[in-house]
């Protein structure tokens, strides 16, 4: 079986500096993986290098098959690829409906995007409540769950859900997780970034470390949540 | 008590054709944060295009702001495509100063093409035609251009407010890296956004010439007015550019008449000098 996104040896340049130095990595359908490491470890390059945003200076990035490492953003989310990006990047002043169907905007028939409105409405009650107050106005925990609505809105096969915990307090992060595993549950495969190492393994199936712009330990949850290596340097045991 | 309307009047009407050149100056601030220097010549061109369709051809500018509207959405399309698409992400005055060539040259080709001579249309279908209300007189083709600014403003207004694709614009606007992420294509959004500046100044620059002379310098006065009502109002809020044309509009008249005409410019921008020093982001500004 082929893996439905596959990463093979990027590397990557921020401004001419080089951040990523040759990292592989595969996504298989159904599977949820988690990209763990400290700050710089080139995490967030990774994500936004497969979902356009930047393209890697040499190595290959296939989706279902398909080389996709010069697709540009607006593309990648034609072909199944939506990205939750770090920062939630939530399009302020306008309201949670417009966001949400602005995450469907390649859906051109009306009766859809009405539709995956009324399921994210289902998954996250509280945007509908909140649906025509503009986004800034709500707390960082209801910001992020309309920026993983948002980016679900697109039906993606594949999501990138780019460090969800940062800036939340610790009863909220817990429950951003958990609709991790609601999308999971729908048929999307997941890729996550995140700082928080144990969170994160746990509603993992595997997951890579990075540091400094390479992988330095990849496998399962379980073998990487019992590696005295990951424990010492990631959790502080 | 009738000169008093008569001066609200015309600072009403003046100020629906600055909000009309400056929506378009507003909006491509507002998105792209570009300001346009040519946008005043914009202005020129379709005054010309008018006047000569008129001249040489015997049709009426009632008619043709359908040309020229048309013709500076091209040219707003163009001007992003070949020159500000060029320029951005330079330095950060590198589209200023391009535009501000594009602005030189367009003046300087009428210049040279047509000459500096004032060029009036005579004998179209709105002519000097003008009625009474209560003792004021209103002229027919400013409160044509004003009525056509109105419905321009509210079409805009909607556009941008309640389709999907107004709110990709203000996505755009906000966050263009996000924007991609939806799969709007910022590079046709700013190619859209520069077109509509362009037809906005297109149209009103065909129905001035209803009223107004011609001559390649026409340009310098509407724009920098147009600077003054996109700082008034706050950059890229279209509401607030026409309230703040409105009041530019009465500011000048009523200047004009009851202190000295020599001095209502004065007023015009002793008020924006207040203004930005007050509350630098403009009445409705962000």
């Amino acid at each position: 079986m082929t893996a439905l996104l596959e990463v093979k040896d990027i590397r990557c340049s921020y401004d001419h500096v080089p951040v990523i130095h040759g990292i592989s990595l595969h996504v298989d359908e159904g599977e949820t993986v988690a990209i763990l490491g400290a700050n710089g470890a080139g995490k967030s390059t990774l994500m936004r290098t497969i979902a356009g945003l930047m393209h890697p200076a040499s190595g290959s990035i296939t989706f279902e098959g398909r080389e996709i490492g010069k697709t540009p953003a607006s593309e990648s989310i034609k072909h199944g690829i939506s990205y939750v990006p770090e920062g939630r990047r939530l399009f302020s002043k306008l309201t949670v409906r417009e966001n949400l169907e602005l995450g469907a905007f390649s859906v051109t028939d009306k009766s859809v995007v009405a539709e995956r409105l009324d399921e994210m409405y289902e998954l996250f009650p509280i945007l509908k409540s909140r649906s025509g107050q503009t986004a800034e106005t709500m707390s960082g925990g209801e910001q992020q769950m309309c920026a993983i609505a948002r980016g679900l809105m697109s039906k993606p096969k594949l999501i990138l859900l780019d460090e969800l915990s940062l800036g939340l307090q610790p009863s909220l992060v817990e429950r951003v997780l958990a609709t991790v595993a609601e999308i999971r549950r729908r048929g999307v495969t997941v890729l996550l970034v995140e700082q928080m190492v144990q969170e994160a393994l746990e509603i993992a199936d595997r997951g890579y470390v990075l540091q400094t712009g390479r992988v330095v330990h990849e496998g399962s949850s379980q073998e990487l949540l019992d590696s005295e290596e990951v424990r010492r340097a990631y959790m502080g045991m | 008590m009738s000169d008093f309307l008569q001066v609200l009047i015309d600072g009403i009407l003046s100020g629906l054709l600055y909000a009309l050149v400056a929506a378009g100056l507003s909006m491509i601030w507002g998105v792209m944060d570009v300001i346009n220097f040519a946008h005043g010549e914009f202005l020129m061109v379709a005054m010309y295009i008018c006047y000569w369709m008129g001249f040489m051809l015997g049709l009426d500018p009632i008619f043709t702001w359908i040309a020229s509207g048309i013709f500076l959405f091209i040219l707003g399309g163009l001007t992003y495509k070949w020159i500000i698409k060029r320029s951005l992400g330079k330095a950060a005055m590198a589209p200023l100063l391009a535009t501000f060539g594009l602005s030189m040259l367009l003046k300087n080709f009428c210049m040279n093409r047509f000459s500096p001579n004032f060029r009036l249309l005579s004998g179209t279908l709105l002519d000097g035609k003008t009625f009474e209300v209560g003792g004021a007189i209103v002229s027919v083709p400013q409160l044509v251009t004003g009525i056509f600014a109105l419905v321009i403003l509210a079409a805009l207004y909607w556009l941008i407010k309640k389709t999907r694709l107004g709110w990709a614009i203000q996505a755009t606007a906000m966050d263009k890296e996000a924007a991609e992420l939806m799969g709007i294509d910022t590079e046709k959004i700013y190619l859209l956004v520069f077109g509509i500046g362009g037809a906005c100044v297109g149209v009103a620059g065909g129905l001035m010439t209803t009223y107004l002379a011609v001559h390649p310098e026409v340009g310098g006065l509407f724009s920098l007015i147009a600077f003054v009502v996109v700082a008034l109002g706050g950059f890229g809020s279209i509401t607030g550019a026409l309230f703040a044309a409105l009041l530019i509009g009465l500011v000048e008249s009523f200047t004009g008449f009851y202190v000295a005409a020599v001095l209502k410019y004065v007023a015009v921008f002793a008020i924006y000098l207040i203004v930005i020093l007050v509350r630098p982001k403009g009445l409705f500004g962000w």
